[in-house]
């Protein structure tokens, strides 16, 4: 099985998140980057399980520039094949669906793979345009992923409850919570992954659909109100008259 | 130009978050189509929420994002509709995406508000910051973000159309819907009114007095990271950065610390009452309401004075 996993960069979850240019720019200083969780816990380490065994091979796409690198090498460290650079700046989802489905295009994976959304633009969009460009079934939302043959059986998270699905390759499958378990790479990993392949590619020529015109950060919140717990009826009562919510 | 909105429901009831995104979409002025698909009532109350016409494609009986993909464009084509709106849900975000890949539109993925001129804000960095986006295609996507902006009931009813196109085979079968709750509470992403509890409650014997305040408000129960990974609650009620990320009015949160990545999942909410033993919690920084105390003596007192509220009002 040949499967193809999206790996994005994003800042560590605990960053402080600040804007440069009048707000027109996210601020990287002192950020540190992760690879975006849901790909590498969720999508990175099921893929690799299913390589381990169905066979097969564990490959990785990133749309970025040079500074994608190092979170490149951590996917390899943890276990992927090789890996796949796009060299280009990921300027909108759209624009970066359309680099990875031209890339899955001419190369024919049984199965994509990737986190259910990125913790920075958090549009979970990405992998639905994917499998609309390479017109084959998406799954979104997977918790749970086995293979058999050219089958794929899956649990996803919908509206209102969890549903069991079926569906052949080639598919494009989103995973979320549920669908592995975290892998911290080896030391035989990292050394492993400093000379597995990461192959350069040049970018699709393609326009920009949205822009991000500025960014805004949320007013600081009022200190919070402490109520006695010897007199909960007084939370009550401001729940009531003063924020409205009961 | 009329804009269409796709409807999602769950057996033929449409879904909350896709009756909001009618009332945004007839916030936006122009007249509104609905589509919908399935077995549907009526007009399944979308003109009570200012759809002028709904398409219903009843020979679709389940969510397949292909299939789906085809009916939206379809009827984008034959209504004339320029912009298409999605509830930001999990079944808007398994099929908007395919849509605006479709059209080769611009996608602005969990709208918060209006548009303000040709700009749409939007939460970016799991609500730790917002953005304002602009859309360079003719053809517009929008997903709305669940419970950002209310519904807005018009008295009006629809006009019910049924679709007659050709949708192709369903990519996906589905085997089985394992509904998350049996007993009709309503889903957390839905909820307004969300009770939540963490480590603080030392236990999964101790859930007790959790559910009866969660009853009493007739709130959704929910819970943080560590407790769902321990196995004292299910993992559908896991709120956080890796969980689910809720909207509700009201999170009452007990026990529970307030790591960033919990925050990351629940500061969409509008109110947040924090009840926790520890005065220096991080969680008291984000805040609106606290209780430092015992959750095993406030708890149980704040479900009386809420009955008791009740009883007087």
């Amino acid at each position: 099985m040949k499967i193809l996993v999206c790996i994005s960069k994003a800042p560590d979850t605990t960053s402080r998140i600040a804007f440069t240019d009048n707000g027109t720019a996210f601020d990287e200083n002192g950020v540190q980057f992760i690879v975006n969780p849901y790909d590498e816990w969720y999508a990175l380490v099921r893929a690799l399980e299913l390589k381990e065994t169905q066979g097969g091979s564990v490959t990785t796409v990133t749309v970025g520039g040079v500074d994608c690198d190092p979170i490149i090498r951590k996917a390899l460290a943890i276990g992927s094949d090789d890996a796949v650079r796009i060299n280009t700046d990921p300027k909108d989802s759209l624009f970066v669906a359309k680099q990875i489905a031209a890339y899955a295009k001419d190369n024919a994976f049984d199965l994509v793979l990737l986190g259910k959304e990125t913790i920075d633009y958090n549009g979970a969009v990405v992998g639905g345009m994917v499998a609309e460009l390479l017109d084959v079934p998406f799954v979104s939302f997977a918790i749970k992923m086995e293979v058999n043959g050219s089958t794929a059986t899956l649990e996803r998270e919908v509206q209102g409850g969890v549903e069991v699905v079926e569906a052949n390759f080639p598919l494009v499958v989103s995973a979320a919570k549920g669908m592995a378990e975290q892998r911290i790479p080896n030391m035989r990993g990292i050394m492993a992954a400093r000379t597995k392949p990461l192959q350069i590619v040049e970018a699709q020529d393609v326009s920009t659909s949205t822009t991000i015109v500025r960014y805004e950060l949320p007013p600081a919140k009022a200190a919070v109100k402490l109520v006695s717990a010897d007199n909960v009826a007084e939370l009550v009562e401001l729940l009531h008259k003063e924020a409205k919510v009961i | 130009m009329p804009t269409l909105v796709f409807a999602d429901n769950i057996g033929g009831k449409i879904t909350k978050s896709s009756l909001e995104a009618v009332s945004y979409a007839a916030s936006m002025g122009d007249e509104v189509v609905a589509v919908t698909y399935g077995n549907i009532d009526g007009d399944g109350g979308l003109g009570n929420y200012g759809a002028k016409k709904v398409i219903v494609a009843s020979g679709v009986t389940t969510q397949d994002s292909q299939q789906l993909t085809k009916l939206v464009v379809q009827a984008s084509t034959s209504v004339g509709a320029n912009t298409i709106v999605f509830s930001h849900d999990n079944t808007g975000k398994s099929i908007a995406p395919r849509v605006a890949a479709r059209l080769d539109a611009g996608l602005v993925a969990g709208a918060t508000a209006l548009p303000a001129g040709d700009e749409i804000k939007k939460n970016v960095f799991s609500g730790k910051a917002m953005a304002y986006v602009k859309v360079n295609t003719d053809k517009k996507v929008i997903s709305v973000l669940p419970n950002s902006v209310g519904l807005k009931a018009t008295g009006g009813s629809a006009e019910v159309e049924s679709f007659s196109g050709d949708l192709g085979n369903a990519g996906v079968k589905v085997i089985e819907f394992k509904p998350t709750s049996a007993d009709g509470a309503i889903p957390l992403p839905e909820a307004e009114l969300v009770v939540s509890a963490g480590r603080g409650m030392k236990g999964p014997e101790n859930w007790g007095i959790v559910e009866d305040l969660a009853n009493v408000l007739g709130a959704t129960t929910a819970c943080s990271r560590p407790v769902a990974d321990i196995g004292w609650r299910p993992h559908h009620e896991h709120v956080g950065q890796t969980g689910v990320a809720i909207r509700p009015n009201l999170y009452i949160a007990i026990g529970i610390s307030g790591a960033i990545q919990h925050l990351a999942g629940v500061n969409g909410s509008k109110v947040i009452v924090v009840i926790n033993t520890d005065p220096e919690a991080p969680f008291f920084k984000a805040a609106d309401y606290g209780i430092v105390g015992d959750a095993f003596e406030v708890v149980p007192k704040l479900t009386e004075a809420f009955k008791a509220f009740q009883a007087a009002h």
